[in-house]
C-alpha cells in the first residue's frame, strides 16, 4: 500500500490528469484544505471515499477523513464540524441523501458553512444505481423541514467536479449558507481530462478564530460563549431567525446566479437542461443545426438560484422551449415561472436510470415543435 | 479529428481498462477525451462496454447512439452496437464466441483472432491489450508511443514488471491488425 500512495510533491504537479468525476472531487476537496469528510459508501459515488482512503491525506494536509456508521451520522458529523468553523464535507447518493434531509434542515438553520455532494441515481426508493436527475426538488425546494435553501451546483464535466469542490466551500463560507452539489452518475463515473485545484493549506485554528467569529471554538475572556443551537422557543425570536435567513437568500438570488449558454445568439427553439444531460443536448443541437433547425441551450450551472431572469429574457426570443431532464418534469416548473411570454414549454424525460441519447432527445424537440404544425 | 468509439464485450475481458489506456493515449497527444463506462453489475461477468471519445475540439455528449468504430467482442454485443456505426465506419470483431456475424454492407468490417492469439501469449489477462494493438492497427488513432506510456502511467508502480508482456501484446495485435487489413473488408 505504501509504495503505491502517491507523495503530496507528486501530486503538486499542475499536470492534466485523466480521471472519474468522483476520484476529481476526492481530490479538489484534499487541495482545497478541507479539514474532514465524514460518508458512507453507496453507488455511484463510492470513488470519492474510497479516494480519500487511497490518499491518505491525514498524512500530509492532516484532513480527517471518517466513514460513517451510517448517512445519518456522517450528516451529524459535518453539522458538528461545521459549529466549529472548519471545511467539512459528506458524499452520497440519492437514498443516502434523503437520510441527510433532518441535518440539512439543522445546517442550514445554524447558519453553517458545509459542502453535501450527491451524485443521483434512480429512485424513488433504493431504486438503481444508474444516472438519474430526480433528485432537483429534493435539493432546490427543500427536502428537510422549515423555510430553507442549499446553494446548489450542478457540474456538467470532470473539470466542474473538481472546481465546484472549491466554489462550493467558498460560497457556503460567504454566505454561510450550506452549498450542494449535485450531480449524477455520469458526470461521477465517466472519465474526462481535468486540471486539478493548486494546494492550499488546511486553515489555522487562528484563522478560524479570526474568520468565523460565530463559531464554537472555545470561550475566550473577551467575549460570550458562541452556542449552536437550532433550537428557539420564543417564536418571535424564530420569526427574527427566518427573516435574517431569508435576507442572506436574497443575496445570494441576486448575486450567485450562473448559468452557460451554447448557441443561443440566432436561437429559434431553446433547450434547458443541467448537469450531464445538458452536454447530450449540446450533441443535439450540433446534430439539429445540420438540418437546418436552430436551437440553442441553456444550461443552470446553479439551480439554486435559478436563472429565472434570463430564461425570461430568453422566452421573449425563441417560439419554444423543451425542458430535457432525467426525471418525470421537476426543473420544468422554474423554467414555466421565468417565462415572460406565453410560449410552449415542453418537457422530455427518462427515468430510473435510463439515459437519452442524442438521436432520442431531437426525436422528441421534432414531436413537440416540428411535427405538429 | 474526431473518433467516436465503443468497445463492447464480457465483464472481465479487460474492455474498460482498454478504453482507459485509449483515452489516455489520447491525452499524452493533447487530445480532448472522454471515457464512459457502462457500470453495475456487468463487471462480475454480464456484458461490459465503454465510449471513448477522441477530439481535437471540446466533447459534447459522453453518451451516444452511433459510433466511428465498434470494436465487438461477443454475440450480445453484435446484436447491440452493429446497427450503430455511421455509415462508412468501422466494426472489427472477434469471431471467437460469435455465432451470426456482421451484415452490414455500408461499412467497414475487419475480423481480428485476438482470442486465438491469447492461448499462445504467456498470460490471458493480455487478451485486451491484443485488441487494442489490433485497433491501432486498423485505426492508427494514437501512437503506439503514446499507448505504451500510458500504460506505464496508468499500471501501479508494483505491476510494472508486466509492462513487457503487455507490450507483446500489443504487438502481436498490431500484426494481427495488419493481417486483418491485408484479408481486406469481410464481406457478407
Amino acid at each position: 500500500m505504501t509504495s503505491e500512495k502517491k507523495s503530496i510533491n507528486d501530486s503538486m504537479e499542475d499536470e492534466v490528469r485523466l480521471m472519474k468525476g468522483n476520484e476529481a472531487i476526492a481530490h479538489a476537496a484534499i487541495r482545497y484544505g478541507v479539514d474532514g469528510y465524514f460518508g458512507y459508501p453507496i453507488t455511484p459515488q463510492s470513488e470519492i471515499l474510497e479516494t480519500l482512503e487511497a490518499e491518505m491525506p491525514w498524512e500530509t494536509t492532516g484532513m480527517v477523513v471518517l466513514q460513517a456508521e451510517s448517512e445519518v451520522a456522517a450528516i451529524n458529523m459535518v453539522y458538528g464540524g461545521a459549529a466549529t468553523g472548519k471545511a467539512v464535507m459528506t458524499s452520497s447518493s440519492s437514498p443516502g441523501v434523503s437520510l441527510m434531509q433532518e441535518g440539512f434542515s439543522y445546517i442550514a438553520a445554524g447558519e453553517l458553512p458545509a459542502l453535501v455532494v450527491n451524485v443521483m441515481r434512480g429512485g424513488p426508493g433504493l431504486g438503481t444505481i444508474h444516472p438519474s436527475q430526480a433528485d432537483y426538488f429534493q435539493s432546490v425546494k427543500g427536502g428537510g423541514h422549515g423555510d430553507y435553501h442549499f446553494i446548489v451546483l450542478a457540474p456538467a464535466s470532470v473539470q466542474e467536479m473538481a472546481d465546484f469542490v472549491g466554489l462550493g466551500f467558498d460560497l457556503a463560507f460567504k454566505y454561510r449558507t450550506p452549498a450542494l452539489i449535485l450531480a449524477d452518475g455520469i458526470v461521477g463515473q465517466m472519465m474526462e481530462k481535468v486540471v486539478l485545484p493548486p494546494f492550499r493549506p488546511r486553515r489555522t485554528e487562528e484563522e478560524i478564530r479570526r474568520q468565523c467569529p460565530w463559531a464554537v471554538t472555545g470561550k475566550t475572556a473577551d467575549r460570550k460563549q458562541n452556542v449552536m443551537t437550532t433550537l428557539e422557543l420564543d417564536s418571535y425570536k424564530m420569526e427574527e431567525n427566518n427573516e435574517r435567513y431569508q435576507r442572506t437568500y436574497k443575496e445570494i438570488c441576486r448575486n450567485e446566479v450562473r448559468y452557460q449558454e451554447y448557441m443561443t445568439e440566432d436561437a429559434e427553439y431553446l433547450f434547458v437542461a443541467f448537469g450531464s444531460i445538458a452536454r447530450i443536448c449540446q450533441k443535439c443541437i450540433e446534430n439539429a443545426r445540420e438540418q437546418g433547425i436552430k436551437i440553442g441551450l441553456l444550461r443552470p450551472i446553479t439551480l439554486w438560484p435559478f436563472a429565472y431572469d434570463r430564461l425570461g429574457e430568453l422566452s421573449k426570443q425563441v417560439k419554444g422551449m423543451l425542458v430535457v431532464e432525467l426525471n418525470a418534469g421537476q426543473m420544468i416548473e422554474d423554467v414555466r415561472l421565468s417565462l415572460k411570454r406565453d410560449i410552449p414549454v415542453r418537457h422530455f424525460g427518462r427515468m430510473g436510470g435510463i439515459v437519452p441519447n442524442p438521436s432520442e432527445v431531437l426525436e422528441a424537440f421534432k414531436r413537440e415543435f416540428i411535427q405538429e404544425k | 479529428m474526431k473518433e467516436e468509439i465503443i468497445i463492447a464485450g464480457f465483464g472481465g475481458q479487460g474492455v474498460l481498462s482498454m478504453g482507459k489506456i485509449l483515452a489516455y493515449a489520447g491525452l499524452m497527444e493533447n487530445l480532448e477525451v472522454t471515457w464512459m463506462p457502462s457500470y453495475g453489475p456487468e463487471q462480475r461477468g454480464g456484458t461490459a462496454n465503454v465510449t471513448v471519445i477522441l477530439s481535437d475540439s471540446a466533447v459534447s455528449s459522453p453518451v451516444l447512439d452511433t459510433y466511428d468504430t465498434a470494436v465487438i467482442l461477443n454475440q450480445q454485443s453484435m446484436d447491440k452496437f452493429e446497427g450503430s456505426v455511421k455509415k462508412g465506419g468501422t466494426l472489427i470483431y472477434d469471431p471467437y464466441g460469435i455465432n451470426r456475424l456482421p451484415e452490414r454492407t455500408d461499412i467497414n468490417i475487419f475480423k481480428v483472432e485476438a482470442m486465438e492469439a491469447t492461448f499462445d501469449m504467456a498470460s490471458s489477462k493480455t487478451y485486451n491489450m491484443i485488441v487494442l494493438g489490433a485497433l491501432l492497427a486498423i485505426r492508427p488513432l494514437v501512437s503506439v508511443e503514446s499507448v505504451m506510456s500510458a500504460l506505464k502511467k496508468t499500471l501501479p508502480a508494483r505491476h510494472h514488471h508486466l509492462l513487457e508482456v503487455n507490450s507483446e501484446a500489443i504487438h502481436k495485435g498490431i500484426e494481427i491488425g495488419e493481417k486483418a487489413k491485408k484479408d481486406g473488408i469481410v464481406k457478407k
